[in-house]
């Protein structure tokens, strides 16, 4: 339960507090109960609450992940935004999935780091990972093909 | 809000919350804290909203028009049985004060979080409220109830003119009408006796004395029963139509000694009453003399108790809650000190350059201020629609500063940095209040919005 308290003004206080003194300027969290963006443009801080499974305005956020189907009758997962893709969640840690990993539609399969924030890219669909296209800390585009995916 | 004594809940194990928006997050929030399971109950216009994501569980009430949801009792205690709940919280506004619904909870076997009907039944008639402040030794405005044009016009001879006309069951700035010569008494009265049969199904009036530089000060108290204690003075003279717009705490640019007397003569009144929930005592400042008289008294949490929590560090929804639990008051009044000022501003959507005509609809970005002194109680989220049913209330905005010139120059940083877009709001407005002079100097009277809006 504890991992899902609801967050208090003090506690948005307090995040603000050390965001201000590093150098990130946005915290996005998300926990079953809700989401919440705390940002700076500058000049001051705010804080935006969400609905669960909306799409987040402007950038950053949980983007929802963009599914397309291929002509080899595998679907894509593609990229919601541009930046860098890393397949694991740190320097070290196991990559979140391999060649032959099932997946479903919450399953996380990557992150992007855009403007120092880390977007959690989620498969989107259920199958089975056919294929990895970019290399790990590869830039790519927004849309681009990240994984290949085999319907069941 | 400093953390009070630990406590666990014994009677309360699970929380009923009868009420929406704002409030109701809060109400989750610190029965969250104290351990006890929430379920709110909410209309078809709430199901996706924020309160509704944020309770253990939801209950359904009916479509979306209060009177079938939120102030139908029969279906909100029916609800609030068949959940499993223990306890009601009823918030502000809606059924808080409702003496029948308070009972009703009781009868179903459920702790009503609030004051014992006795208490309810004395302040929620005006007249009533006023005879137990006499006898409680409060001063009160000069006035009497007056059900026939001849009778009012006696009263009004005695107690001059301006005048307000007040239902006998109003509260909360409702049920008013001000008068100024005689010759507009009677038509103003009989405008007023069916207003208010209309408004609270009672068309008892009567009459009190305007005090034309009046404040409106107002002291939190909390009791249990046998003990009570105050938590100092809010601030709400800043008010449009008798609906307040900006509260803080304390009350600025009053003697000490009247400050003081002002406190006092509250938790008189709640230890006469043997008052036992949070409750509120409003008083009538004279903004020259000091002069105080008794107006009502609220049994319930306020919408700016948030002034008094951030300039106390006590939490009082967790208070009421302890309290309705069973447990003795865990404060001393020595305990209680206020540290720095307060202030908390409403936002409303509505649009202040069109007469504050409401503006629900969606709002398509919602980034509330954040920061050191700086708290917002609101449930509204980017992307979230305000329905165009119940009160305009999106967000209360509050800042706290080690004096009242810092909390002042943190509120209008705030709003420079609120963004609220899709719908109207007060935001505006509260940046030329923050900006005014005579708002900066501190204690102003009642007739301030009506100067700012002349320019």
């Amino acid at each position: 339960m504890a991992e899902d308290l609801p967050l208090s003004p003090e506690d948005v206080e307090e995040i603000v507090a050390i965001l201000s003194k590093s150098d990130y300027k946005t915290l996005d969290i998300e926990t079953s109960r809700f989401r919440l963006r705390v940002s700076s443009d500058g000049k001051g801080w705010t804080q935006e609450w969400m609905p669960l499974g909306a799409e987040a305005p402007a950038s950053g956020g949980s983007a929802p992940t963009d599914v397309q189907s291929s002509d080899d009758g595998l679907l894509a997962i593609t990229a919601p935004l541009p930046g860098a893709f890393y397949r694991a969640p740190q320097p070290g840690a196991p990559p979140f999935v391999e060649v032959g990993d099932k997946v479903n539609p919450d399953t996380v399969v990557a992150i992007i780091e855009t403007m120092k924030l880390m977007n959690p890219v989620h498969a989107g669909v259920d199958g089975e990972i056919a294929e990895i296209i970019p290399q790990n800390a590869e830039h790519i585009e927004a849309h681009a093909t990240l994984m290949k995916v085999k319907p069941p | 809000m400093r953390a009070g004594r630990a406590y666990a809940a014994r009677a309360i194990n699970t929380l009923f919350v009868a009420n929406r928006g704002e409030i109701a997050l809060r109400i989750i929030r610190s029965a969250t804290k104290l351990g006890i399971e929430t379920v709110i109950g909410v209309s078809d216009a709430d199901l996706a909203a924020r309160p509704t994501g944020e309770a253990d569980k939801v209950v359904r009430l009916g479509p979306a028009p209060s009177s079938r949801s939120y102030l139908n009792i029969e279906k909100v205690v029916a609800a609030a049985k068949e959940s499993g709940a223990d306890a009601v919280h009823p918030g502000y506004g809606f059924l808080s004060e409702n003496i029948k619904f308070a009972r009703a909870v009781a009868d179903a076997g459920m702790v009503f979080v609030g004051p014992d009907p006795s208490a309810l039944e004395a302040m929620g008639d005006k007249l009533k409220a006023r005879a137990v402040a006499i006898d409680a030794g409060l001063p009160v405005v000069p006035g009497d109830e007056a059900m026939t044009a001849e009778a009012a016009a006696k009263i009004a001879e005695s107690i001059g003119y301006p005048l307000l006309i007040k239902a006998v069951a109003g509260g909360g700035g409702r049920g008013m009408k001000r008068v100024d010569r005689p010759e507009d008494l009677k038509a103003r009265l009989g405008l007023a006796i069916s207003e208010a049969e209309a408004a609270f199904g009672d068309g008892r009036i009567y009459l009190e004395r305007f005090v034309e530089r009046g404040r409106h000060v107002e002291v939190q108290v909390i009791g249990d029963g046998s003990r009570a204690i105050h938590l100092g003075t809010r601030d709400c003279s800043i008010q449009r139509r008798f609906q307040k717009l900006v509260e803080e705490a304390p009350a600025p640019n009053i003697p000490d000694d009247k400050h003081r007397a002002i406190e006092n003569a509250a938790v008189r009144l709640a230890e006469h009453l043997r008052y036992r929930s949070a409750g509120t005592v409003e008083f009538l400042v004279d903004g020259k003399t000091f002069d105080f008289y008794f107006l009502e008294m609220n049994a319930r949490i306020q919408v700016e108790h948030p002034v008094t929590e951030e300039v106390t560090g006590v939490d009082l929804v967790e208070q009421q809650l302890i309290i309705a639990d069973g447990a003795p008051l865990g404060y001393q009044q020595r305990d209680i000190e206020i540290r720095g000022a307060a202030i908390e501003v409403r936002i409303n959507a509505e649009d202040p350059a069109s007469d504050f005509r409401p503006s629900p609809g969606r709002v398509t970005r919602a980034a509330w201020p954040a920061g050191e002194g700086v708290r917002v109680d609101s449930h509204v989220r980017s992307g979230d629609t305000i329905p165009p049913n119940y009160d305009s209330l999106i967000g209360k905005l509050v800042v706290h500063g080690a004096t009242r010139d810092e909390a002042v120059e943190r509120l209008s940083a705030a709003l420079r940095s609120l963004r609220v877009e899709g719908v109207m709001t007060t935001a505006p407005l509260h940046a030329r209040i923050m900006a005014d002079p005579r708002f900066k100097a501190g204690g102003v009277d009642t007739r301030f919005f009506e100067e700012l809006a002349d320019g």
